[in-house]
């Protein structure tokens, strides 16, 4: 568009941008003309991050205000989130929550570490075929999934309950730990693993001892993705849920249906909250683990 | 690139076992292959010969017969619902498209360098929030006496009544998957030749023909990644119809939801139209690999 003549100003700035990262040096290098050009887009991003972040906003506004079912300001309290710790019903689904996408991804961390290694040392006959079935989780709607686990479950007459639900969800988690950890991979140094073989290792030891340190990265924000992935999912839960085992999502979709209530905006800001720590702990994890290669 | 874990040439004292050639790949292998053919292959097999069973209730004897399930998809009404969950899919898409593309475009190009994974990042954040619960805000943003509405009320304007619309379920949409069209878009443009545009505005163009001669062919595979994302996401998507469109928005994934959970319960009928589903998704992935570029959602 218009970045033609904004790059003349830009370039120098760019340079200096790298040298040192002090962003009050930004403005003064900032000339009028490049400021006016980058008006529209910047203005229309600036428009879009609101756009993003109004949800969470105005979840957390109703949750403090005295009378929820108005838009209006009526008064601060804290009386939701009071409610909130009462809620009996609420723990209990979080505690199933919490039990199905801690034990789906601690399964999925090391099949899916498994996986991802002989996936990338290993060339054999359905290889392709093999790949393209495990990331089918990733791109086929969770309603097809869903619905297909259900009807071969009641096909074999296999009982619904908790672990039903964490057998479903360890075909997504699979195939959300196994990505991250395969791009891990490609940037490792193969000869080390080599180099513990000649020196006498076993294959286990060489695997344990010095791939598996190299992984860890990839291995932790992997699992963070299936976590989060987990504890979010309400199709695949419902659909392979026994009696009683309702999870944090289905218990939240069954009280939305009814209708905006005021204990549903407290637990999401809480709930939100928790999401946006982990995913600062998962980004800064990537980050660093980035700078350090 | 196969490396067979022990190094041919290797002098060690550990002599070759030939059981070592299987036996790595099988280790490493096995355990999650078995879990997927269990949970996810045969899954996909079973609900494709349930689907070919006419009007099935839990209980009943499974007894292939026939097409009349896929007929039943076809007929007018669930047509019409077919037709809108194409509809309200391709709407999204061109949405997220076009309010994705500027802000990609900008965090790419136009933002300081230093700050471009952060700006990134901060974008994408909200994606790792509950997705029902940023659904039950839209809710009470729209609701008729909601916040939108006490905005338009203060400044002397109409209400809007958008909740149980279809234009609440592409609103929804939209703010669900335009994460996923900018990240893709973002790793697309970030590749961008931006000496071709300096040329190309050197040598005259004005700035809307270097757009669409230049950026927008660079930018093609991306903008066809992104695209097919937003629209196989909004194909299968539940939550939102369900929570913002009311009995008026009946999508294909709603439909097949309340064959097994709802009160329908015909689970010959929901597995054909799974398989509908799984079916046009799949052609749009061979598309996208097809023509697609590989690394726009390496991301």
């Amino acid at each position: 568009m218009t970045q033609s003549e904004t790059s003349l100003p830009e370039t120098p700035e760019r340079a200096e941008d790298r040298a040192d990262d002090l962003p009050s040096d930004e403005l003064p290098a900032m000339s009028r003309p490049f400021k006016l050009k980058l008006s529209w887009q910047a203005g229309f991003t600036i428009a879009m991050f609101a756009f993003m972040y109004l949800p969470i906003l105005v979840l957390t506004a109703y949750s403090l205000n005295a009378s929820p079912y108005s838009a209006n300001w009526e008064g601060f309290t804290w009386e939701w989130y009071g409610r909130l710790l009462q809620d009996r019903r609420v723990f209990s689904a979080l505690r199933n929550s919490l039990t199905v996408a801690t034990s789906s991804v601690g399964i999925s961390a090391v099949l899916g570490t498994l996986m991802a290694v002989g996936l990338a040392r290993y060339h054999f006959p359905g290889k392709r075929l093999f790949l393209g079935v495990s990331y089918l989780p990733l791109i086929v709607p969770d309603i097809a999934i869903a619905v297909a686990t259900l009807v071969f479950l009641a096909a074999i007459g296999f009982p619904l309950s908790l672990w039903t639900i964490v057998a479903a969800h360890v075909v997504f988690c699979l195939a959300y730990v196994a990505i991250v950890v395969s791009t891990r991979l490609a940037d490792l140094d193969q000869n080390l693993e080599e180099a513990a073989l000649d020196l006498g290792a076993t294959p286990v030891q060489a695997f344990v001892q010095v791939l598996l340190p190299q992984l860890i990265p990839g291995i932790v924000s992997g699992c963070l993705l299936a976590f989060v992935l987990s504890m979010d999912d309400f199709l695949i839960s419902s659909f392979t849920a026994g009696a009683g085992a309702t999870t944090l999502p289905m218990e939240i979709f069954s009280r939305i249906r009814t209708g905006v209530r005021p204990d549903i905006n407290a637990l999401s800001v809480v709930l939100i909250s928790a999401s946006a720590l982990l995913a600062f702990i998962a980004e800064y994890w990537r980050y660093r683990s980035d700078s350090k290669q | 690139m196969a490396v067979s874990s022990p190094p041919p040439t290797s002098p060690s004292s550990s002599e070759p076992r030939p059981q070592a050639r299987w036996l790595g790949p099988l280790a490493l292998l096995a355990p999650s292959g078995l879990w997927l053919l269990l949970l996810l292959v045969l899954p996909t097999l079973v609900i494709f010969q349930l689907s070919l069973v006419p009007n099935i209730r839990p209980g009943d004897v499974v007894n292939p017969s026939g097409l009349d399930n896929y007929w039943l998809a076809f007929n007018s009404t669930n047509l019409t619902v077919i037709v809108r969950s194409l509809s309200l899919a391709l709407g999204t898409t061109a949405v997220c498209l076009l309010l994705g593309f500027p802000v990609a475009y900008w965090i790419a190009i136009l933002a300081p360098r230093s700050r471009r994974n952060l700006l990134l990042l901060g974008f994408i954040l909200p994606l790792w929030t509950s997705s029902l619960l940023r659904t039950y805000a839209w809710i009470t943003i729209l609701r008729p006496t909601g916040v939108l509405n006490t905005f338009l009320g203060t400044f002397g304007l109409p209400p809007l009544e958008l909740l149980n619309t279809s234009a609440a379920v592409t609103i929804g949409m939209s703010y669900s998957f335009l994460p996923y069209m900018v990240l893709i878009l973002y790793s697309s443009l970030e590749k961008l030749d931006t000496q071709l545009l300096e040329a190309s505005a050197d040598l005259g163009a004005p700035p809307l023909q270097t757009f669409l001669k230049i950026t927008v062919p660079q930018a093609l595979p991306g903008i066809a990644a992104g695209s097919l994302l937003v629209f196989i996401s909004s194909l299968g998507d539940f939550i939102d119809p369900e929570l913002l469109g009311g009995a008026s928005s009946m999508t294909a994934a709603r439909l097949i939801y309340n064959q097994f959970l709802g009160q329908t319960q015909n689970w010959g009928f929901g597995s054909a139209l799974s398989t509908i589903l799984i079916l046009a998704v799949s052609i749009a992935i061979a598309l996208l690999l097809k023509y697609g570029d590989r690394d726009a959602y390496r991301s």
